[in-house]
């Protein structure tokens, strides 16, 4: 019994049961039609939240204030040099995908570079980063129109038994990631500065070496899913990471991750990201317009962290 | 909340030099707006007339509105990510109902006041983060505006138009308006006893429970003050415009963060400006697209010019408060 209760207790599993129960709901709504595409569908499009949602997450843990609003914009730039360096050559993916990560990674070394040197919060650093990065990439990318190589096209849609092998590969990541965060000191550290940033420091964390770590990681996990999704939507475009700004930070709200810091949770990215692509899958079969789906869709957000609830202030 | 160490209290003999650095840092923002108008004479003195304020200006009082909003929002150590799209949603409702059935529009403008002293009341309430929140919000009205308004297009009432281009003696337009909505704001939030509670709220709200101020209700406050003047925003810009687009203020979310900062605002501790706030908005209206115009620079770099230009007031403010302690 009391192992039932700990798992009820654990945040990350409603996350999943709101995902089945808004997949029954389609279901039943079509009549058993198409519910493992939508597995599939819901799987593929799921990964590029949940590779930025991890990143946004350990930005997040790090304490109050702490998050990336840069990430759409770099998600825009490193699609645009991914497909610029692949050149629509089967030889070039895995030089793209490299160019990709190194940008964002030194767009999230920027941001942290900003928040040091101008001693100013993330919210605000990274939204001049944004800023920058979006005019960037709006005069970088101008006209830009090479299609993905057809090799990299096609592994971010290839599928072994209804299942996408990028899901497959992204579930091994946040594995790791989870690992990183529970077991290693790099994870460690990232929750101690969440908690009590002056009490870490005390105790001996790098608080600026693993602040830095992570902004940077966040900034590189959003130029790979800028790559990534120029291949899954064959081509670059600026606004192709516009949407990744909410969906960042909702998953790892409604994942169950303390928007307070210091309390992060892996598994609960997953659950909200399959709930987030599954909520849009079900109000498209449904019918409903864009006007509809948009205030549903806002609704049940404010909904589900009015019902999870704040933390209680500490002080 | 900020305990104040012993060593950083102002001790008698620099107490002139910390004075100083800190009456340059409220005139930065002043300072910011002096430069980027003196880049403009320079690069084209023509502009520096009656009709170029008012044609550079063109936006600055929906921004200017926009920027106030915030600052509200800010000065309880909230965010309101939904603005933008809660300025769209005013302009779809402005540009349609209020035209066409006066009342209704108007109640459904004031309804959305109240939604935004609700969502005040639920945010200290739940104790939720205010930047989810009002994420959520902001597909909340883009929805809504996409459903009252599917197409762009709509009209402005005429009363409406008419007041937006009022052409008063000597001083252009945007410009006295800019100075009557920083004055009203200035004298409620910093000469009022309650704006004193309003700022405290995000000061020290312990300090204020202790002395008996109900936080739900400053809270509410700030919310709906918000949300009165994201719809004043809402209006203006349709008046300008003449008809309105459910996108319409996207870009309002991000313009008026960056205002308030640039304005001397901080993210904690109830400290914000008014004036600055206008000035800021000011600003970002001036370098974002006139400035870069005469610079020859293309539109492409409209945003990043508003990026550098908070980095660089971030940065200078840095090098006063350094001196400052």
């Amino acid at each position: 019994m009391t192992s039932v209760r700990t798992l009820l207790e654990k945040p990350w599993l409603w996350s999943f049961v709101g995902a089945l129960v808004v997949w029954l709901a389609t279901v039943a709504f079509t009549g058993g039609y198409g519910a493992g595409g939508m597995v599939t569908a819901a799987l593929s499009l799921a990964v590029f939240t949940v590779i930025v949602g991890v990143g946004q997450m350990f930005v997040i843990t790090l304490g109050p204030g702490n998050v990336d609003l840069s990430l759409p914009a770099n998600i825009g730039l490193a699609s645009a040099v991914a497909m610029k360096v692949m050149g629509g050559s089967d030889s070039m993916i895995v030089v793209g995908l490299l160019a990709a990560l190194a940008c964002g990674a030194a767009i999230g070394a920027i941001n942290y570079l900003l928040i040091w040197a101008l001693r100013i919060p993330p919210i605000i650093a990274t939204l001049s980063a944004s800023f920058i990065i979006q005019s960037v990439d709006i005069s970088y990318g101008r006209g830009l129109q090479i299609k993905p190589p057809p090799g990299f096209a096609d592994f971010t849609n290839w599928q072994v038994l209804g299942i996408p092998v990028l899901a497959m590969l992204t579930v091994i990541f946040t594995i790791g990631a989870a690992l990183a965060l529970q077991r290693m000191i790099y994870g460690r550290s990232v929750l101690a500065i969440g908690q009590n940033i002056r009490a870490a420091w005390l105790a001996g964390v790098h608080v600026g070496r693993i602040r830095f770590l992570t902004y940077t990681l966040c900034g590189a996990l959003g130029g790979i899913d800028g790559a990534l999704l120029a291949g899954y939507f064959r081509g670059a475009n600026v606004d192709i990471g516009n949407e990744y700004l909410l969906a960042s930070i909702a998953v790892v709200v409604i994942g169950g991750t303390s928007v307070a810091g210091g309390k992060a949770n892996v598994p609960g990215v997953w659950g909200a990201g399959l709930f987030l692509v599954l909520l849009l899958t079900m109000l498209n079969t449904f019918g409903v317009s864009a006007g509809v789906r948009l205030v549903l869709t806002g609704l049940i957000i404010v909904g589900v962290i009015t019902a999870a609830g704040g933390e209680k202030a500490a002080r | 909340m900020t305990a104040i160490a012993p060593g950083t209290l102002p001790k008698s003999s620099p107490r002139g030099s910390a004075a100083r650095a800190r009456l340059l840092r409220g005139l930065l923002p002043a300072l910011s707006l002096a430069l980027v108008l003196i880049a403009i004479a320079w690069l084209n003195p023509r502009a520096i007339s009656y009709f170029g304020f008012n044609l550079m200006l063109n936006l600055a009082i929906p921004i200017a509105l926009a920027t106030i909003a915030q600052m509200f929002v800010i000065a309880g150590n909230e965010l309101d990510l939904s603005i933008g799209t809660f300025v769209g949603f005013v302009g779809c409702v402005t540009a349609t109902w209020l035209r066409d059935a006066p009342l209704l529009g108007i109640l459904v403008l004031l309804g959305s006041i109240g939604v935004y002293a609700l969502l005040g009341a639920l945010i200290h309430l739940r104790n939720l983060p205010s930047i989810v929140v009002t994420l959520g919000m902001s597909f909340v009205w883009q929805g809504l505006a996409i459903l009252v308004l599917p197409k762009p297009g709509g009209k402005a009432p005429d009363w409406l138009l008419s007041i937006m281009s009022f052409k008063p003696p000597y001083i252009p337009f945007p410009i006295l308006a800019a100075l009557i909505i920083a004055a009203v704001v200035h004298f409620g939030l910093m000469r009022t006893s309650y704006g004193v509670i309003l700022r405290g709220s995000g000061g020290n709200a312990a300090a204020l429970r202790r002395a008996g101020w109900s936080l739900l209700k400053t809270k509410i406050v700030l919310f709906a003050l918000t949300g009165l003047f994201g719809v004043l925003s809402g209006m203006a810009l349709i008046g300008i415009t003449t008809s309105a687009d459910a996108n319409i203020g996207n870009g309002y979310t991000l313009l008026s963060i960056a205002g308030v900062i640039l304005g001397g605002g901080e993210f904690v501790g109830g400290r914000v400006s008014p004036v600055g706030a206008v000035l800021g908005a000011l600003t970002l209206a001036l370098a974002a697209s006139p400035l870069l115009t005469f610079m020859h620079i293309p539109p492409d770099w409209q945003v990043a010019a508003n990026g550098a230009i908070l980095i660089i007031v971030l940065a200078a403010r840095v090098l006063i408060s350094r001196r400052e302690r």
